[in-house]
Order: C-alpha cells, then sequence, then structure tokens
C-alpha cells in the first residue's frame, strides 16, 4: 500500500510538473492569417515605426497583468507569448511608441475553418451569421471595446516584459 | 470613468459647446467613479444613508433597478456587496450631453465615450454619420460599418484593465464564448444598458436582442463569427 501511495504523489507531482510546464512553454502553432475563412486581410500597421524587439515566442505565460500597467515601455515592437485559449492559439505583437502601447496585433486568434461555418437555421430562424472581415472604408467614429482574454493577458504581458 | 472621450460639432464653431460638454463629463466621473473616495458613489459605499443621496442619484439606482427587472437580473450593479452603477451612466450620460448640445442649438454632432456613440444630423461632408465597428481580434480595424441616422449604439466586451462586466448568476464565471456585441438602438443610453446586459449572457444574449423591439445587434463570437439580428442589416453601409 506504502509503495501505491509514494507512487500516487510521483505520479501527481508528475502531472502537476507538466501541467506547470505546458502552461509556460509556448506552442509552437502555425501561423494562422488574421482573417476568418477566406477573406485575406491585406491591411497593414502603418504605425509600426521601430521594428526592433524580439520575435521570439519563448517566455513564461505567467507575467502579471500589472506588468501590462506599468506606464513607460520602451518604443518598439514585441511578440508575445503564444497562449492556448482552449479554443485556439492567441498570440499577439504590442508596439509601443512614447513609452505607451500604440497597436496591439493579434499575430494568431482562434480560427474557425470554412467547413465548420454554418448557420443553424433550426436553432435561429432569425438570426443570421457571417465571418467576420477586415474593413478599409472610411469611417467618422468607432463603436467597439478593446479585448482581452486571460491568453491574451498572458500574451500581452509576455509581449510587455520585453518591453519594460 | 477613465475613458477618452471625443465630440465633434460640425454645424457650430462655438468652442463653448465642447467645452461645456467635457465640463459634464467631468462633473459625472466626480460623482460615479468608484475610483475616487470623494465621489458620491465611493460615500455611498463607504455608508452614506439613502436619504442623503442626491436626487439625480437615486434617480440612476431607479434606473438601475428598472433594467434590472427587463433584463432578467444579468444587469446587475451590485457586485460584492458594492454599488456600481457606470455600466448604465456611461450610456446615461452621452445621452444627456446629447440632449444638452440639442437644447444649446447644435444640429450635426456625435458624442463618444469609451467606444459608445450618440449621433445627431450629419457629418462635415453633409452625409450620415458613419460608424465603424471595431475588430475584437484586432483592435486598429474595423469589420463593419453602420449609418446610424440619428440612433445611439454601443459596444460590450472586455476591456484590456480586465473583465470589467460579468455573469451576476454565475459570478466567478467570466462569460464565455463572445467577444463583443454591438447594439444600435433609440439612443445610446438603451443600446449601452441592453449591450452590457446581453453581453454577460454569453452566447444566448444575441437572441435576447433579437426579441427586444427597438434593438439590433451584432455579436462576434471567439471564432470570428458574427451573428446579427434580423434588422440590423437596415444600418450596415459596409
Amino acid at each position: 500500500m506504502k509503495k501505491i501511495f509514494i507512487g500516487t504523489i510521483v505520479l501527481a507531482t508528475l502531472v502537476i510538473y507538466s501541467l506547470g510546464v505546458r502552461h509556460e512553454r509556448p506552442k509552437v502553432g502555425s501561423p494562422v492569417s488574421l482573417s476568418t475563412g477566406s477573406t485575406t486581410n491585406t491591411k497593414t500597421n502603418s504605425a509600426v515605426s521601430t521594428a526592433s524587439g524580439s520575435s521570439s515566442t519563448s517566455g513564461s505565460g505567467a507575467a502579471t497583468q500589472s506588468q501590462a500597467a506599468a506606464g513607460a515601455y520602451k518604443d518598439g515592437s514585441y511578440t508575445g507569448s503564444t497562449e492556448d485559449a482552449f479554443y485556439g492559439n492567441v498570440q499577439v505583437k504590442v508596439t509601443v511608441q512614447n513609452g505607451k502601447i500604440a497597436v496591439v496585433n493579434f499575430l494568431q486568434y482562434p480560427h474557425t475553418h470554412d467547413t465548420s461555418v454554418f448557420i443553424n437555421q433550426q436553432a435561429m430562424p432569425l438570426l443570421q451569421q457571417e465571418a467576420i472581415k477586415a474593413q478599409n472604408a472610411h469611417v467618422d467614429v468607432v463603436s467597439g471595446a478593446t479585448y482581452t482574454s486571460q491568453a491574451f493577458v498572458q500574451s500581452l504581458s509576455n509581449a510587455l516584459s520585453q518591453a519594460a | 470613468m477613465g475613458m477618452p472621450i471625443t465630440v465633434e460639432v460640425v454645424d457650430s464653431s462655438d468652442s463653448a459647446l465642447l467645452s461645456s460638454t467635457f465640463n459634464y463629463f467631468h462633473e459625472i466621473d466626480e460623482r460615479y467613479s468608484t475610483y475616487k473616495d470623494s465621489s458620491e458613489i465611493s460615500q455611498i459605499n463607504h455608508g452614506l444613508p439613502k436619504t442623503q443621496w442626491s436626487t439625480e442619484m437615486q434617480e440612476i439606482m431607479r434606473l438601475c433597478e428598472e433594467t434590472k427587472q427587463e433584463t432578467d437580473s444579468y444587469f446587475d450593479v451590485e457586485h460584492s456587496g458594492k454599488l456600481d452603477p457606470s455600466g448604465l451612466v456611461k450610456g446615461w450620460s452621452i445621452w444627456q450631453a446629447a440632449q444638452k448640445l440639442l437644447k444649446a442649438g447644435a444640429a450635426d454632432f456625435y458624442i463618444e465615450a469609451g467606444g459608445d456613440i450618440q449621433s445627431n444630423g450629419v457629418n462635415s461632408e453633409g452625409k450620415p454619420w458613419l460608424v465603424g465597428i471595431r475588430n475584437p481580434f484586432n483592435t486598429d480595424e474595423t469589420i463593419k460599418t453602420v449609418r446610424l441616422n440619428g440612433k445611439g449604439i454601443a459596444t460590450s466586451g472586455t476591456y484590456i484593465r480586465g473583465q470589467h462586466i460579468y455573469n451576476p448568476h454565475a459570478p466567478e464565471k467570466p462569460p464565455r464564448g463572445v467577444q463583443s456585441i454591438t447594439l444600435i438602438a433609440a439612443n445610446v443610453y438603451e443600446a449601452d444598458r441592453f449591450a452590457t446586459a446581453a453581453f454577460a449572457m454569453g452566447k444566448a444574449g444575441i437572441m435576447f436582442i433579437e426579441k427586444q423591439p427597438g434593438l439590433e445587434g451584432y455579436m462576434i463570437d471567439d471564432a470570428g463569427i458574427a451573428t446579427y439580428t434580423s434588422g440590423f442589416n437596415e444600418y450596415v453601409y459596409a
């Protein structure tokens, strides 16, 4: 019984360790286009002035959000770690200008394949669906929230830890 | 409220219109900011008796209670024993500020605070104001353009500074599955309070909006798929 008990502890330790490692290790995902379905995002980011900084995806995802709120960062572009968002990978690139976050781009975000995009007429008789795609239309003003999720925060924190 | 505010008035060059609008938002912030110890809402959360609340605060709390009833309790300003009506005050104050501009004689303007917008009249080219809906996956892109024709628009989502909306029926779980929901309503007050509630409902939120008369919505889910209500296309420009 004692051996089984010790074995269980060893196993539990390994499981906990592997979870920790899995959490910290960057996932190597194939780069996903920043668009959904067959649409292609051709919009380039003209706000990027300096393109220094690391493009590595290494680093811990354990950086805290307080780092993200810490104020002055070094100017440049920084690529965050790839984080598992359960439904796919999230990876961001943050561009810092004048010590502040200027632009946050998603290098990877959860991607739905064309085949899984469908409209369930029975479930939603009135609602309609479409894949979102970037526009170049001129607008007077923009409505929207600045997005985050846990995976986003972790990738962003990682990117900003490089800018600190 | 700690958010950027934009005011554009095209049919008047009277800069006093702009400064009085910003002063109004400053007053709102002084009264409702839970980050300021001196604000009335902070004093209330430190025990200020209801009899000493301002008339406006009592009206705001009445509206919050009304909204809670209308949204199956998904809209709730009481979190862990503290009151935070900012989810209603934002839209309400934009709408109030727009009324003040109208009374002062402006007709062609918009007011935007934290991504929620009330527009009136036309833009500097004499055309309807065009409002872009931000791509929740890429904050410097828009994915839809709508014409408001005097109506209000508001988007709820999660913010970089942290989850600001939660599901009161399951406080420990952030709403899942939805990146953002944008609502168009008769005015920004209606759009904002229902957007807050619909976002807290998760994916069921868009069907709730479909059933509400006078509200149209555009919900973007985790997979980048938009689900929108049957009347939303009437506002779509591109």
